[in-house]
Order: structure tokens, then C-alpha cells, then sequence
């Protein structure tokens, strides 16, 4: 749905974008991670048609955007900055997204109103930052995007809004396969609602895999083995990371699930048990592997 | 319906589908009986439709369910004997525990005697 292909982009002098390419399928929630700087909202902006690049092309549905009025109007977007007039009230920019978005649903504004209970004669600027956010949430929606990209979209939002406006976008991804694009920093909530992943540092991709198969190519292994068996510990394949606390070892080791616990059970460990990262350490692993990482630093 | 463990070493497509199929053997869903549509699981759970998509698939493959093309997903029969990968992945966890009673001075009769206790809730 959403194909970038060898995208490279600079600001002045400054690579950000280097050669990138990702690809978000029709009718999945593709996550977009990435340490800060690492050039994900300049991809986004490339998405949006806001920018265009150095070489490389940018389609969605086929098409390319920029400039593309036909492949814009299915496509919606919500950051954290979301605009509005100043003065407008809910009301009067509704009818501003209704001019503009041809699919906008009058029978879904009026359903998410429901939902959402915010009076839409309130002035938009008004409004809390959560409230906004809905506001965002309920505009963009009513508009049946295609395309749904969000930049950090449940921040602001408390727990009951966030379960809300999620399920408002599982249901258009259940019955109209829209495809969403989110870029997000928490990774916690990504990994619940993400089928696919697409790491990116310094322009780059550096891995693209549905989430399942992220999850399941890395592996935490609690290791208690005898003192001889540390060095081969040590010079194992693939291994990212080893930690000791007290007698037992923390290994992340990359590598399919079955081959990983053959390679622990040559160790001939009194204790092993595998558990399965969460997106948040496979995100810090796989990134400390390329020399981002943090220095446990004592103050 | 179902709770999900987010933390859980198990991914969530996983987790529903073990649901559903201790569901399906224990009898709390019955033969043809009709499960809830991707829209609807997914809505009720907060998570992806693909996610509970695939884990309908892999039900279906598996031969707990069967789907009519635009009616929806029904409980197919099993017979008790049916999934032995899942027999043999369940036997693998009781000898791990097991193990782990042996190493923390269980006696071997304790454990028959839990085993001989679970029968006989089953022939009631």
C-alpha cells in the first residue's frame, strides 16, 4: 500500500535519509521505531507528500504522492501538533475536513460524537490536550481514510479515551482494511496493536519483519552453567548480550527458537529457562549491537 | 471473554488460540457452535484483527474450527484423541515440573497421587 524505494534525503549537508526503503502493507498497523534523529518523521513527512526526496520514489496504492490530490484525500494524518484554525469551533472543522475529504461520513462524525460525548460548538483551542487529540481522532476518522498515519497518536489520551480511539481504528482496519502507519516511542503499546515493525537508525531500515517474527528471532535465556562452560558461553554465535547476576547468566542470543535451546542445552545448564523479549528489548538489543546504547551511569 | 497476558512470554495470537481450544476441549464451547467474528474478538480484546485473523487460520488448520465463507468461524467435532503435537507439548511441561518437584524434595508418590486426583474429577 505505502512502498518507499531507496529514498535519500538531505537537509544542507545532513544525510537524513540514506538509501531507505519500507513497505506497509494493505490493512496492517505497521509500527515505525527508531531512536531519536533517526529520521522517522522525515519518512512520514515523505508519505504525507510534504517533502520530496533527493532520488527515490514515494507511492501509496501504486501512485505517487506529492503533489497527488487523488492519492491525499484517503490519506490522514495525526501528530502531536495537530492543526487547527484558531477560532474554529469542533463544528466548523468538521466542515472544513467535509470540503476537503471528499469520503468524509457525515453518519460516522455523527456516531464517533456519540462516542466521544464533546460538545461541538466548543471552541477547539479550548480543549485540553487530550481532548484535542480526540477532536484529531474523530476528524480524521470521519474522513474513512485509506491511509492512517499516526506520530505518537495516544499520547495525551487517558486510559478509557485510548482503549476508545484504538478500537475506532481496529474496526476501520477490520472492515474497510485500512492501512496505518504509527510512529511511536512507546513501544509497550505499539507491540499490542503492531503487526509489522521497521526499525530505522541514521536514514537507514534496519530491519523490517512482522512483529511475530521480530519477537520471535530473539531470545532471553536465564543460564546457570558450570564454570568450564563460560568460555564457549563467550564465544558463541550470535550471542548480543551477556549479563551475570551472581551465578546466573542473562543471555540474548539471536537465532530460531529450537536452534537457540540446542545451543543452551551444549552448555549443560543446571537452570535454563527461556522468556521472550518484549519489543522494548529487542528495540534496545538490536540497536546496542549497532553502538546505540546506554552506559549505565552511576551519579 | 478471553484475557490476554501482555507480558507473557507467549505472543497474542498464541494466547487466543490456547484459549479457544481449552474452550473447545473442556466443552464451554460446543460442536458447531459459532465463535465471535475477527471484528468483533478483536474489538472486544483491543488488539489487531490480523492477530486474531491468523490465529482463526491456525485454529482452522489445526482442525479445532471450520469457517463458512460470509457466515463466520464455527467449533468443528473433536475427537478427544485428536492434537497429539499439543498432547506432547503439554507431556513435555509436566515433566519439567516434575523435574522441579524432584529437585525441591517432592516424593514420587505426591505427584502420582495429584495425577490420580485430576482422573478422578474427569470420570465425575
Amino acid at each position: 500500500m505505502i512502498k518507499v524505494t531507496d529514498v535519500t534525503k538531505y537537509f544542507d549537508d545532513f544525510k537524513v535519509l540514506d538509501d531507505i526503503s519500507m513497505h506497509v502493507r494493505r490493512g496492517t498497523i505497521y509500527g515505525l521505531i527508531g531512536p531519536n534523529g533517526a529520521g522517522k518523521t522525515t519518512i512520514i513527512n515523505h508519505i504525507n507528500g510534504v517533502l520530496t526526496p533527493k532520488c527515490g520514489e514515494i507511492k501509496i496504492n501504486g501512485e505517487p504522492v506529492f503533489e497527488n490530490e487523488k492519492v491525499k484525500q484517503s490519506v490522514l494524518n495525526i501528530s502531536d501538533d495537530w492543526f487547527y484554525y484558531s477560532t474554529f469551533t469542533i463544528k466548523e472543522m468538521a466542515r472544513f475536513y467535509r470540503n476537503i475529504y471528499p469520503a468524509f461520513s457525515n453518519e460516522r462524525y455523527e456516531a464517533i460524537k456519540g462516542i466521544f460525548k464533546l460538545d461541538e460548538k466548543r471552541q477547539i483551542r479550548k480543549l485540553s490536550k487530550g481532548m484535542k487529540k480526540q477532536v484529531a481522532f474523530w476528524l480524521s476518522l470521519s474522513a474513512m481514510p485509506d491511509v492512517l498515519i499516526l506520530d505518537e497518536p495516544l499520547d495525551g489520551l487517558d486510559p478509557v479515551m485510548r482503549k476508545q480511539v484504538l478500537n475506532l481504528v481496529i474496526a476501520d482496519v477490520a472492515d474497510r482494511e485500512m492501512t496505518v502507519l504509527v510512529s511511536s516511542h512507546n513501544l509497550r503499546e505499539l507491540e499490542d496493536i503492531c503487526d509489522w515493525v521497521g526499525i530505522i537508525h541514521q536514514g537507514r531500515m534496519i530491519l523490517e519483519k512482522p512483529l511475530d517474527d521480530l519477537k520471535g528471532s530473539v531470545h532471553k535465556y536465564q543460564l546457570v552453567i558450570p564454570a568450564e562452560k563460560d568460555d564457549e558461553l563467550e564465544k558463541m554465535g550470535n550471542v548480543l548480550h551477556i549479563s551475570r547476576t551472581g551465578s546466573v547468566r542473562s543471555v540474548i542470543i539471536r537465532g530460531d527458537a529450537d536452534e537457540c535451546d540446542k545451543k543452551m542445552q551444549e552448555l549443560a545448564p543446571s537452570l535454563c529457562e527461556r522468556i521472550s523479549l518484549t519489543l522494548e528489548e529487542v528495540f534496545i538489543y538490536e540497536l546496542g549491537g549497532l553502538g546505540y546504547d546506554f552506559t549505565n551511569i552511576l551519579v | 471473554m478471553i484475557n490476554l497476558d501482555y507480558k507473557s512470554g507467549a505472543s497474542l495470537h498464541e494466547q487466543i488460540e490456547t484459549e479457544i481450544k481449552k474452550r473447545i476441549i473442556s466443552g464451554v464451547l460446543c460442536e458447531n457452535e459459532q465463535l465471535p467474528s475477527v471484528r468483533e474478538l478483536s474489538l472486544s480484546l483491543t488488539v489487531n484483527p490480523n492477530t486474531v485473523q491468523r490465529a482463526y487460520k491456525q485454529l482452522e488448520q489445526d482442525g479445532f474450527i471450520y469457517s463458512i465463507k460470509g457466515k463466520g468461524n464455527f467449533v468443528a467435532s473433536i475427537s478427544r484423541d485428536e492434537s497429539e503435537y499439543r498432547r506432547s507439548e503439554i507431556m513435555e511441561k509436566l515433566s519439567a515440573a516434575a523435574r522441579e518437584l524432584a529437585f525441591l524434595g517432592a516424593k514420587k508418590e505426591e505427584l502420582i497421587t495429584a495425577i490420580e486426583n485430576v482422573y478422578k474429577e474427569e470420570k465425575r
